[in-house]
């Protein structure tokens, strides 16, 4: 069973978000609260409900995720796309905004 | 070009207020993501990868300077400085957001433009030929078909819950640039013994993951017949259409299921039992929106261009440019100018805001101030004088749009793929990048001739790959970007679905796989053969042994 983050996009701006620490979401995939286990996916689950009812985020999901050396990475390329921007466009996206995605999240 | 007139632009601005009010109710929790979901979607605001996407409509690939410069200014406004063409005729913006959306709609409705039915399950942007009205070859303008069925269609209170998404193309030349045989409803504007105009009524055309070529269940039908005639397939389709299943309830699948023939007498019957009278527009109305596309008022021009055969005789660039992108116009003097989005190793049919004024300008300047775009993600100015053709040429190629490559190996069609689209299994627009840049030489270019290639990023098929000459599909195995090629599509009068060659090829292999196909095209083909030509004669055979060979 690999580890998991929970990931939605903002609902006012439509930005590619991670559930961090004190049900916060972060733009940043290096700062997502991680679950090891089935209570803890649910709870990250749970999280993301209460925020799609606050009207702060929409259409959450888990993915998959590894970490190494404090970095964690989706395993899906698609979510490798989704956390950093378009990659015929390195200029757009998370990539070009925030300093050190890359090595955080790449 | 057509102008609202007040119920126009009433019933827009008040689809801008409506969906403002939405947005508001959204935010403060009144509607959940279910109930505004299917809201936002009528107003082309879908949610990506990325961020949301809005898709405007441009009715029938039409727009005026005036609209291109409020899109240029949409784009740095509230975008990210640029907006993608579709395959639709349609433009995206790929960074909207939410937010902004309401203003964004507000700005669109100040130069009589919109995003409603972009998507959704409703009738969408009815499409047309890019090079309606002053074609050489064409038949009747099929511009004042398109605004009857778009006014026709939008906010039609029985045909806004259908079973799926709704597609309307009308070509008025046999030369079809519209791609009428794979649409829900593909219109040919044909006359009949007796001279008198109508339409061959095509159903049940599509690509997706059950791509088929349409039937015809009418060979002709008057012109004064047609909406009373679509709203008795409309009725057909929203009857008896699947609504169990998203990915059989689209037209095509019920023709298929039931038979084209039973589709053809349920039509027929409702079409008789309908009457028609209700939805018969009066003959002040259509004289109105015939007015809006008389011809302009043209210049007594000889046909020969003494400057511009002065300027193809001194300036090679620019007559490798005239040979490829300029096409015969209807009236002496005039041309039409193909403008070219896809520079070699750039993103097919995305255009900055800096392009996009440019385009506006020199619009303005050479082509009456009218801007089309094409299903292939280019532009046209289609009333260019044949002297101006060197200027325009120049002003085009400081703006990054003078690429000698329309209907070659580069002009490429790629949907927005896995580097945008949620829906995506792998990307595209890297892939047609590759492409681009292997062919690049302009010579290799010319001998290649005419090639059609279409890639699309999943099973959806929004790149047209069904109906691309080399037709590419982008997949997921094992985790891999995973490509699947297929040749012999065509999206003309003579339309076919592309067949799937063999095994698929990973990312880094297609562009090499292309380049082999092509090189067999060229070592087989006998004069005057285009690729399409040669697969017709020879098959698939020799482009599998070359493909395959080796493996």
């Amino acid at each position: 069973m690999s580890d998991k983050v929970l990931t939605a996009n903002h609902l006012l701006s439509g930005e590619v978000v991670f559930l961090a620490e004190g049900e916060l979401w972060t733009p940043r995939i290096s700062e997502a609260l991680i679950a090891e286990n089935d209570e803890e996916e649910r709870w990250l689950e749970q999280a993301g409900a209460r925020a799609v009812g606050a009207q702060i985020i929409v259409e959450p999901y888990l993915i998959d995720v590894t970490r190494h050396g404090g970095a964690t990475r989706p395993v899906r390329f698609r979510e490798k796309i989704r956390t950093l921007g378009p990659t015929v466009r390195p200029d757009l996206g998370k990539q070009a905004e925030l300093e050190d995605i890359h090595a955080s999240a790449a | 070009m057509y102008r609202y007139d007040e119920f126009d632009r009433t019933i827009v601005g008040e689809r801008v207020l409506q969906f403002r009010a939405q947005v508001e109710r959204r935010l403060a929790g009144r509607l959940t993501e279910d109930e505004f979901k299917p809201l936002r979607l009528m107003n082309g605001l879908y949610l990506q990868l990325h961020a949301y996407m809005l898709r405007v409509a441009i009715p029938y690939g039409t727009l005026s300077s005036r609209q291109m410069r409020r899109l240029a200014d949409i784009a740095e406004k509230y975008d990210k400085g640029y907006g993608h063409f579709t395959t639709r005729q349609n433009i995206q913006y790929n960074w909207p957001k939410l937010k902004d959306v309401p203003d964004i709609l507000g700005d669109l409705a100040e130069v009589e433009m919109h995003a409603i039915q972009t998507s959704g399950n409703c009738i969408r942007n009815v499409t047309s030929d890019p090079w309606a009205g002053v074609a050489a070859d064409e038949i009747e303008d099929p511009r004042p078909t398109a605004e009857l069925i778009r006014q026709w269609s939008t906010f039609h209170p029985e045909f806004s819950f259908l079973p799926r998404k709704f597609k309307i193309a009308v070509t008025g030349s046999p030369n079809d640039r519209a791609a009428v045989k794979v649409h829900d409803i593909g219109l040919r504007m044909i006359t009949n013994e007796a001279g008198e105009p109508g339409y061959e009524v095509i159903v049940g055309g599509g690509q997706g993951r059950t791509p088929m070529v349409g039937v015809v269940i009418r060979e002709f039908l008057p012109k004064g017949d047609l909406l009373a005639y679509l709203e008795a397939i409309m009725r057909v389709y929203n009857l008896y259409g699947r609504r169990d299943n998203k990915y059989k309830a689209r037209i095509k699948i019920l023709v298929h299921e039931e038979g084209a023939g039973k589709i053809r007498d349920a039509v027929e019957a409702e079409f008789v039992r309908a009457g028609g009278l209700q939805v018969q527009p009066d003959e002040a109305e259509l004289s109105r929106i015939n007015a809006y596309f008389a011809p302009p008022a043209y210049a007594r021009l000889a046909d020969r261009s003494q400057r511009l055969e002065a300027a193809l005789a001194s300036d090679p660039l620019f007559s490798e440019w005239h040979r490829v992108s300029v096409a015969a116009h209807k009236v002496p003097g005039y041309a039409i100018a193909n403008v070219s989005l896809k520079p070699i190793g750039g993103v097919p049919g995305d255009a900055t805001g800096e392009q996009m004024r440019a385009v506006a300008e020199l619009a303005e300047r050479h082509s009456m101030g009218e801007i089309r775009v094409t299903h292939t993600q280019n532009l046209v100015l289609a009333n260019v004088r044949k002297d101006d053709l060197h200027v325009l040429w120049t002003g085009l190629g400081k703006a990054g749009l003078a690429e000698a490559n329309t209907g070659l190996v580069t002009d490429i069609i790629a949907c927005p793929g896995l580097d945008y689209c949620a829906l995506a299994t792998a990307r595209s627009i890297p892939i047609a990048q590759a492409i681009s840049t292997k062919f690049a030489d302009r010579n290799r270019q010319r001998e290649i001739g005419e090639l059609a290639i279409k890639i699309s990023g999943c099973i959806n098929a929004c790149g047209h790959h069904h109906v691309g000459h080399i037709g590419i599909l982008g997949l997921e195995k094992k985790g891999e970007e995973f490509y699947q090629i297929s040749l012999g599509g065509d999206a003309t009068e003579t339309a076919a679905i592309g067949e799937i060659v063999g095994k698929g090829f990973a990312h880094e292999e297609v562009a090499d796989a292309v380049e082999t196909i092509v090189d067999a095209y060229l070592a087989r083909r006998e004069d005057g053969e285009r690729f399409i030509d040669t697969y017709r004669r020879i098959g698939a055979e020799p482009f599998k042994e070359a493909l395959y060979a080796a493996h």
